[in-house]
């Protein structure tokens, strides 16, 4: 199946490839996918607590090049956006803008669930720590 | 000079030998009779050369020419073969052997059988994807009518103990068909040695035309009858009717004359490609494991898998080749390759894997180029993969709870 150009140059120049520390608790790690289908994604996003606002997006991909392609292209729009602007991001603008064919639009979907995913972590990750400042300080005795 | 796409998926199709091209050409411009012609020299010299390329055919299989069914390829040849078979013997039994890694052209015909009221037994393979003659010996029952088991695997290449299995079949009293579309030309076959009484075969895998292929349909010792499944006049034998395809026909023949010909020294040079590719890259990247028989496989197939790389995104990467995957992404169903799975290879692996089929017109030049070709591509994709990081730290795959869609 011949592939779009915009297909093929986020497969061959892949955006933001790599790892952010899962142990920052600014970072946020989304793991979709299964190695038995096929396709397996992992998308970390880092927020700067002060704006709000994501800085930095990784991503790491096991899956053809349409996979490859929407993980790319996913970290490219997440850097700079806002939470709930990243929560906004559909499937269907990533179909759209890499001219995804029919079957290809599950990794679309992959890449969306990634998105969440990877917004769910950081947010638990920061409503654990507001509960461990919330819990009063032990006392030390004696 | 190299020419990009590379082509090395021979076990799909294969480039149309030019000796045999030229050979063909006279059929469809000056000698366009049909053989079935008895009035005029046009259909002579039609049938003449019907009847050479017949002798072509057989010669290479160490058939008689009259032995010979035209058809228009091999998955007719084996739909003729299964259900004439099932359609004239019902009456002597309604049990059927094949095994798991068939080609779709033999186990669709057979599903349908079975919803026709016949038994199928579908043997399972062992992780070489070779079924034993046991095996074969002990499926039997005194209602089975036929075998039918290739003679060589199109994705993993893995031959099969054909003759041991063609002469169970003769002590028995049973019949066996062998779909041997990737083992004629490559490897040696003979139906008398091999005890084969149906065989499927098809052009374009050895360098001829597509649209021809022919069923070897045994004419003594036992005589097989098969129920058409096309009828009208009558042609070969009355077994397929319909015009012969004249210059598909004398290019068949070509094509097998020169298969014949040349096969020991081009099995002894696709054999040195083969262990060339398979050692080039398999000693340069770790964890990549061989699919199919390290021995007892076509001369030119190697079919890998690449852990922690997805089949199809590596095809795009290595698009100066043109080679397939087992992986699901290239297939409409979504599932990898049932092959692999037979083998017992996992489904991460099977998606993971690609075949190279090299072929007559592949260099050393190109193996050596696909060679580092696919080192630097898997390198740079596990690179980009969370499985290969995942391992790399040491984390079991298998214990990660995957969320399955």
């Amino acid at each position: 199946m011949p592939y779009s150009e915009k297909i093929l140059e986020h497969y061959n120049n892949p955006r933001n490839v790599g790892t952010l520390d899962p142990s920052n608790l600014a970072v946020g790690t989304g793991l979709v996918g299964a190695p038995e289908c096929g396709d397996v994604l992992k998308l970390q996003i880092l927020v700067n607590p002060l704006t709000g606002k994501i800085e930095d997006a990784k991503f790491k991909t096991f899956g053809c090049g349409s996979a490859i392609a929407s993980s790319s292209l996913a970290t490219e729009w997440l850097k700079g956006k806002s939470i709930e602007e990243a929560l906004a991001i559909r499937n269907t603008q990533i179909v759209e803008e890499l001219a995804l064919p029919p079957v290809k639009v599950h990794c679309s979907v992959l890449a969306e669930d990634a998105i969440k995913a990877a917004i769910k972590n950081y947010q638990e990750k920061q409503e654990s720590v507001a509960a461990q400042q919330a819990k009063p300080e032990p006392v030390a005795v004696g | 000079m190299l020419k990009f796409p590379i082509y090395m998926d021979n076990n799909s199709t294969t480039r149309t030998d030019p000796r045999v091209v030229e050979t063909m050409l006279p059929y469809f411009t000056e000698k366009y009779g049909n053989a079935a012609s008895r009035s005029h020299p046009y259909g002579w010299e039609a049938e003449e050369a019907v009847e050479i390329a017949r002798g072509q055919i057989s010669s290479l299989i160490g058939a008689n020419p009259k032995e010979i069914i035209f058809t228009s390829g091999a998955t007719e040849s084996n739909n003729l073969a299964i259900k004439g078979v099932a359609a004239m013997y019902k009456k002597k039994g309604n049990h059927i052997i094949t095994q798991a890694t068939e080609h779709k052209a033999v186990l669709d015909p057979c599903k349908r059988l079975e919803k026709e009221g016949f038994q199928v037994t579908y043997l399972p393979v062992d992780r070489y994807g070779q079924v034993s003659v046991d095996q074969v010996r002990e499926a039997m029952t005194d209602k089975t009518i036929l075998v039918s088991i290739m003679a060589a695997n199109n994705e993993i290449g893995t031959l099969q103990p054909i003759k041991a299995i063609g002469k169970l079949c003769k002590e028995k009293g049973i019949l066996f068909h062998t779909d041997a579309v990737q083992a004629i030309g490559k490897v040696p076959v003979n139906v008398e040695e091999m005890g084969i009484d149906l065989l499927s075969m098809t052009a374009h895998k050895v360098y001829g035309p597509k649209g021809i292929g022919a069923l070897y349909v045994r004419k003594k010792d036992p005589r097989v009858r098969l129920e058409p499944i096309i009828d009208g006049g009558g042609h070969e034998r009355g077994m397929r009717s319909g015009t012969l395809a004249v210059p598909l026909i004398v290019g068949f023949g070509k094509a097998c004359e020169i298969a014949q010909a040349e096969m020991p020294e081009e099995a002894k040079r696709l054999y040195f490609l083969r262990e060339r590719l398979r050692k080039g890259i398999m000693e340069q990247l770790s964890e990549t494991y061989l699919n199919g028989h390290p021995d007892e496989r076509l001369p030119g197939n190697v079919n890998i898998s690449f852990a922690y790389v997805e089949g199809e995104g590596m095809m795009m990467g290595i698009k100066d080749v043109a080679v397939s995957s087992g992986s699901a992404c290239t297939s409409a169903s979504l599932e990898p390759s049932y092959v692999l799975r037979a083998l017992g290879v996992g489904d991460e692996l099977a998606h993971s894997s690609i075949r190279f089929g090299l072929g007559r017109f592949n260099t050393e030049e190109e193996v050596d180029y696909v060679i580092q070709l696919v080192v630097r591509e898997v390198n740079r994709l596990r690179e980009m993969s969370p499985l290969y990081e995942m391992a790399q730290q040491g984390i079991d795959l298998k214990t990660i709870e995957w969320a399955h869609h």
